[in-house]
């Protein structure tokens, strides 16, 4: 175990609502019973782990997204800007460029082919990142400011500074956003493993088959988890066996967990047997990387 | 004609059960538009007959044709995705990290990278089992723009909805607050809400709520699975209040929500007791609150 990069897990979905966060928080404190460890919540939309933890905020900045802005002096109004950007986020309106900063990318084409130097790019807040502590437990969290449409930058932001913040523990986990969109990709594209977790209705099994099918479009290695496992249907399992998709646990449909989420607790200290498929779903994410050494 | 569009911010409220159910109770009068692109459910319980399919192109994909690279590098300069690399001596393009943004194609002195339209999806009109017709759309597997998916779907239903004089679209929204959540929102009549009672559930509400208020939209919400915890549900009841946002109903934890979905059924036509009563009157609320809408502008 030299010079080892934390193993990184992501917890995903196709379909939302299926636990995603119950399951990376309850990992999370569980791991960060024995060792430190760091959670990364990259659902910048609706950022919900950080719910389930009192902690001490050791650490806030501002995410930030660069865009251009126009420099009326400088602008000889020639129309390249408008011609160059492929996301429609600057208009020539008459004597005026107007940028739309929501649908820029920040490629920068605009403001690097401007031929006068008329559209520096300038930094704008579209979030904050804030780091907090709970003893070994480790919170990274982004918001996305209400109003901001593009979830990828502030992803791909909170990662790095989770990479280079916590470098030295063993193991990352990351609450993925839903869906089979890019800002999953982003979450998910530099995973080691991916836990994906589903329930066992039809919705879910529709859901899951998305999910799955991004994750061999990424060559991931990945498992399934079932939760509310005893509602709806067999379907799942027998999709899952099919596909030679390792089921990594199951979570049983039980009220008395529906309502500890909906206060916010844990649930691995009150369910003697999830602290178990909790420690299973851990070994067989970690036996992963002996098999395939990077 | 009316477009009512269903959301959420979390995922897993019941949303698409509940659209499928007022889909079902609106009958011939409702078109419906399943917005929810990435993850699209609406199609298992609404029975329909993908009669119309469409490709949908949007966006691009740098692509070096390698004969006439000279290996100059500047490629690579200026791609701020960090997309190019250079593998066995060749400039070479991650197709998940191209943003699409087309500079590198741009700036190519030998013109050697051009750009692929992109297949991000296809779309449906589909006839459905409640005697109207739905849109549809799978977005293709990792596929940005779904946004513009979103716009598509809900234009196609509208054009749908005008030709055939129909009295209202029924959209069901994605979760979270991003593009494809703004996207549906645009020129929507009226907002229905739909939460838990979770500390994520009113979480989760609060910021879609400030995103409805940044569109001026009036909305009202369901609290479902209302009795898992009475103490978060009538925190929820009380920032209803608060925000000026119509109480359309609270639903009760109930499995058969499940059990209708495993038989292909919305739950009005699995069951015709409580859950079905509460949700005529959810429907008939967001009905009269919809025209009240439009009156009052």
């Amino acid at each position: 175990m030299t010079n080892q990069q934390p193993f990184k897990i992501v917890i995903a979905s196709g379909k939302g609502g299926t636990g995603k966060t119950t399951l990376s928080t309850n990992l999370a404190a569980y791991i960060a019973e024995q060792e430190k460890v760091v959670l990364v919540d990259l659902d910048v939309e609706e950022p919900n782990s950080g719910l389930f933890f009192e902690g001490k905020l050791i650490h806030e900045e501002d995410n930030l997204k660069m865009i251009p802005e126009w420099d009326e002096s400088l602008c000889t109004l020639c129309g390249l800007c408008q011609k160059v950007c492929n996301f429609h986020a600057i208009m020539q309106l008459g004597p005026s460029i107007l940028v739309f900063p929501e649908l820029c990318h920040s490629c920068y084409a605009c403001s690097e082919l401007c031929p006068v130097d008329a559209l520096p790019m300038i930094p704008k807040v579209i979030g904050k990142l804030r780091d907090y502590q709970v003893d070994k437990l480790h919170f990274v969290e982004s918001r996305l400011n209400i109003g901001e449409e593009q979830a990828v930058a502030s992803i791909a932001k909170t990662k790095k500074y989770a990479a280079s913040k916590y470098d030295k523990v063993r193991i990352a986990l990351f609450d993925s956003p839903p869906g089979t969109s890019c800002p999953v990709i982003e979450a998910t594209k530099d995973a080691d493993f991916v836990i994906l977790i589903t329930e066992p209705t039809p919705f879910g099994l529709h859901d899951l088959k998305l999910a799955v099918e991004t994750m061999r479009t990424l060559n991931k290695a990945f498992g399934v988890v079932i939760n509310r496992y005893g509602i709806g249907n067999d379907d799942v399992l027998h999709y899952c066996e099919a596909e030679n998709i390792p089921v990594l646990a199951r979570i049983p449909n039980n009220r008395k967990i529906a309502e500890l989420y909906s206060a916010g607790k844990l649930i691995y200290p009150e369910f003697p047997e999830i602290r178990e498929s909790l420690g299973h779903i851990l070994d067989y994410c970690l036996s992963t990387a002996e098999r395939s050494p990077a | 004609m009316k477009e009512i569009v269903i959301i959420s911010g979390k995922g897993g409220t019941g949303k698409t059960s509940i659209t499928a159910a007022f889909a079902v109770l609106g009958g011939a009068d409702v078109v419906v538009a399943d917005c929810d692109v990435d993850a699209a459910d609406m199609h298992l319980l609404m029975q329909p007959d993908f009669g119309n399919e469409e490709d949908f192109y949007s966006g691009e994909l740098a692509y070096i044709d390698q004969s006439n690279c000279t290996r100059c590098g500047l490629c690579q300069q200026v791609c701020r995705f960090d997309a190019i690399s250079v593998i066995d001596g060749k400039y070479s393009i991650a197709p998940i990290d191209c943003e699409g943004c087309g500079y590198c194609a741009r700036i190519c002195p030998t013109k050697t990278i051009i750009n692929k339209k992109l297949l991000a999806g296809k779309w449906y009109i589909s006839n459905i089992k409640t005697g109207s017709l739905m849109v549809h759309a799978r977005l293709e597997i990792g596929a940005d723009n779904s946004g513009k998916l979103v716009a598509k779907v809900k234009d196609e239903a509208k054009g749908i909805a005008i030709e055939e004089r129909k009295e209202y679209i029924l959209v069901d929204g994605s979760p979270g607050v991003g593009c494809p959540v703004v996207s549906s929102l645009s020129g929507a009549n009226f907002v229905v809400l739909v939460t838990e009672p979770s500390v994520s559930g009113l979480h989760d509400l609060k910021r879609v709520h400030q995103l409805v208020k940044k569109f001026n939209i009036r909305s009202g919400c369901i609290i479902n699975k209302a009795d898992v915890n009475p103490e978060k549900c009538s925190e929820i009841k009380h920032f209803l209040k608060e925000e000026g946002i119509a109480h359309l109903g609270d639903l009760p934890y109930n499995e058969d929500f499940t059990k209708a979905m495993t038989q292909g059924q919305t739950i009005v036509e699995f069951e015709q007791g409580v859950l079905t009563g509460l949700l005529k009157e959810s429907w008939e609320k967001t009905k009269v609150l919809t025209n009240l809408n439009k009156s009052e502008k």
